[in-house]
């Protein structure tokens, strides 16, 4: 398990909000023989601009190679790789669990180590709310199983750079540089 | 000024400079070609739509401008798709417009409907269907956009049938194009510039690996700059020919598999390679563990994917051939390679044994001798357009070329019936050039049927088949590498003299090495297209070759055999 995690890497990017983008991000990783272990997307506060948040099964180099052919699409506003930046990942995740009278009050102990909470009651069960880190989830996931998980749906990882490390949209005719410290001068072209 | 669609799409390709539409119409695009009937633009009625995108693509090519291709929907786009990648692995700026059926019935699986934009997403720079009239202005222009900048490629626009009937207000200057705002990169910083500077300043066996980009960056004079200052010798991709002469004495010829002894060797001794406009495609590098293991690497080039993807390199300048050249030239302060020159000079010398041009004539005719005399007798001047296969790879060995884009050839997708097609593109781009086409009789029969569209646009190209009755370079890796089984690779083909005629084109069969000559007089002498089947020795085979997966170093090299006795100086 860890040793997947290792070859895990995230990616954020910025896109078009209309029809078909997402396929074209998700075919372009086909082509490049790259598997997508999660892809999240929705808006942003720009309702023209989508945001992605790509995980990836790749090694460094593959994902540049996705960074980088990623921003070649026309669509594609920026792409990077946050791997290996200070970054705050988030899945949410319901799970409908079954819960009658007598496992109930013990079910609810763990919820609240979890910090889950429970969005649906029904007789024979509860849906659970609960989002953290990946592992936060396999964690609750691991001791729910016992009592029997009848359903669950996950986002996939949405993430973001930390504290001043900012990674916004590049706005028409205002060209952003990349937050890259180390690339300072040079020339800058276009695709 | 209320216009339709159609009309729109005419006036904007006008206004986009646009001369030559190579196409074929169809029932989703007539709407276009009845505005094409009225505008001033030439259309040119292709055979097949694959020879649309080929001729498109050969415009580009030998133009450096956006090459147009038209077909209908479903069959008409899908026979487009062999062109198109073609065009996308190297880099040519193509843009093919295509007819769709009608926005209202998208979907439906109507007559020649066909989901074109998903079928050539992963071939296309950029591909986008239009449903309405009043985006064609606006999408054509960022199709031409896309297409010619930062690494070229082609964009296909898919316009429905409805879109190009409605009639809206036409107004130029209110569709400028509008790209999606793009983050601007900054390519390399300081200390990697340095870090080149330091290894141009070190080396002391330096050999530079041109490759295309110099060319689609219009960057032959900095590059010679760049050459002259470090006194560089030179190895060439097969894209990359043309782009510093081949008479110079540093330019040692092509690299790779069927590239030169002497350039394959120089890669593997070399401890600086300068990388420029290239990709380090499998084809030049053979097994990437043993690829120019004592050499460090510099990187020029435009496209940032391509950096580290097949050879980690120690210092990658990101940008345009030219722009990065310029900035590098005037820090090169060592030029003093005389040992490293001198030692592949020798190496030169060795291994022209296997030049069979230089042997007498003993009756046989071989490709060599043909290319080699087209190439003598055009001075080296003409522009040869190449099909794929052991032809194609005689001329890059045979025909010298000292301008950038005459050399016009198929080279990361190996799209046979290339030929034919692209230099009818060529001819167009370029009126009064001469245009060679050297193919194989494989490769010709592919795509022949474009010998009526040269007709009825009555244009002058020279066709030169090089029949071997093989599928030659299909036939020698069976040769070396299956025990000489032949399977599939003897074919039969028509009487291609006769079947010029047919199309009422002159054509001769040459079959001896004393009829070359003055037969190409003849054809150059005459402002008619003349084709030529010469039959060539069968069994011949390329050499210098790097077996698929091998060592650059790792050559087969041509047998001693009773045709290769001894050789003269080159």
């Amino acid at each position: 398990m860890k040793k997947v995690e290792e070859t895990m890497q995230t990616l954020v990017a910025y896109v078009e909000n209309k029809p078909g983008v997402l396929n074209r991000v998700s075919s372009l990783a086909r082509r490049l023989a790259i598997n997508i272990d999660s892809l999240t997307v929705g808006p942003t506060e720009n309702e023209e601009i989508a945001r992605m948040t790509i995980v990836a099964h790749t090694d460094e180099k593959g994902a540049h190679r996705l960074e980088a052919s990623l921003e070649k699409l026309v669509d594609v506003l920026l792409a990077e790789n946050i791997s290996n930046r200070s970054i705050l990942e988030r899945d949410l995740a319901l799970i409908k669990v079954l819960a009658d009278q007598k496992n109930r009050p013990h079910l609810m102990e763990l919820i609240k180590v979890f910090r889950a909470r429970v969005v649906d009651v029904a007789p024979e069960s509860l849906i659970l709310e609960v989002s953290g880190t990946v592992d936060k989830i396999d964690g609750l996931l691991e001791v729910l199983r016992p009592f029997g998980v009848l359903e669950m749906a996950r986002t996939g990882r949405i993430a973001m750079t930390r504290g001043g490390d900012l990674l916004r949209p590049p706005v028409a005719n205002e060209p952003e540089v990349s937050a890259n410290s180390e690339n300072r001068a040079g020339t800058t072209v276009t695709n | 000024m209320k216009l339709t669609g159609a009309e729109i799409l005419c006036e904007s390709l006008t206004r986009l400079g646009v001369k030559h539409i190579f196409g074929y119409p169809g029932g989703a695009i007539l709407p276009v070609y009845d505005a094409l009937g009225k505008s001033k633009l030439h259309h040119v009625l292709v055979r097949h739509e694959q020879g649309a995108t080929h001729m498109a693509d050969g415009y580009a090519r030998a133009s450096g401008e956006v090459g147009c291709a038209m077909a209908t929907s479903g069959p008409g786009a899908t026979n487009m798709v062999t062109g198109i990648a073609t065009a996308m692995l190297d880099s040519s700026p193509v843009v093919c417009i295509t007819g769709q059926v009608s926005s209202k019935v998208l979907g439906s699986d109507a007559f020649q409907e066909i989901d074109i934009t998903g079928i050539t997403m992963p071939i296309t720079k950029h591909n986008v269907v239009v449903t309405r009239a009043e985006d064609i202005a606006r999408t054509v222009r960022e199709a031409f956009l896309i297409a010619a900048s930062g690494r070229p490629g082609p964009v296909l626009v898919d316009i429905t049938k409805d879109a190009q009937q409605a009639s809206c207000e036409f107004d130029w200057d209110a569709s400028a194009p509008k790209l999606p705002p793009k983050r601007q990169r900054i390519n390399y910083d300081q200390a990697e510039f340095d870090r080149a500077v330091e290894l141009l300043n070190s080396a002391k066996r330096p050999l530079i690996l041109a490759g295309h980009g110099i060319i689609v960056s219009g960057a032959m004079k900095a590059f010679e700059q760049f050459v002259r200052a470090g006194n560089y010798p030179v190895a060439m991709t097969l894209l990359g020919i043309g782009c510093f002469p081949a008479k110079d004495s540093l330019n040692l010829g092509m690299m790779g598999m069927h590239g030169e002894a002497w350039v394959n060797n120089a890669i593997q001794e070399s401890d600086l390679l300068i990388a420029v406009g290239m990709r380090f495609d499998d084809r030049v590098t053979g097994d990437l563990r043993t690829y120019a293991k004592n050499a460090r690497k510099i990187h020029i080039e435009i496209d940032r994917a391509e950096i580290n993807k097949n050879v980690p390199v120690d210092a990658a300048l990101v940008g345009d051939a030219r722009e990065v050249l310029e900035k590098l030239t005037p820090h090169i302060k060592t030029r003093d390679h005389g040992v490293w020159l001198r030692h592949i000079q020798e190496s030169k010398g060795d291994s022209a044994v296997r030049d069979i041009q230089s042997l007498p004539d003993n009756g046989h005719l071989y490709a060599a001798h043909v290319i080699n005399d087209i190439w003598k007798e055009t001075r080296g001047e003409a522009i040869v357009v190449t099909d794929v296969g052991q032809h194609q790879m005689w001329e890059a060995q045979y025909y010298h070329h000292n301008l950038p884009r005459t050399l016009i050839t198929s080279g990361g997708l190996g799209t046979m019936g290339f030929a034919l097609p692209a230099a009818i593109g060529v001819k167009f781009a370029k009126p009064d050039a001469e245009v060679w086409v050297v193919v194989g009789d494989g490769g010709f029969q592919m795509t022949m049927s474009e010998l009526a569209t040269i007709v009825q646009e009555k244009i002058n190209i020279k066709i030169a088949i090089i029949n071997n009755g093989f599928l030659g370079m299909v036939r020698q890796w069976q040769e070396f590498f299956y025990d000489k089984r032949y399977v599939a690779t003897p074919l039969v083909a028509p009487d291609f003299a006769a079947l010029a005629n047919a199309f009422g084109i002159r054509g001769e069969r040459i079959s001896t090495r004393n009829e070359v000559i003055p037969a190409i007089r003849v054809a150059r002498q005459s402002n008619e297209t003349v084709l030529f089947d010469f039959r060539v020795e069968q069994e011949d085979s390329v050499y210098p070759m790097v077996a698929a997966g091998a060592s650059l170093h790792d050559m087969i090299r041509r047998p001693d055999s009773p045709l290769v006795e001894t050789a003269t100086e080159p």
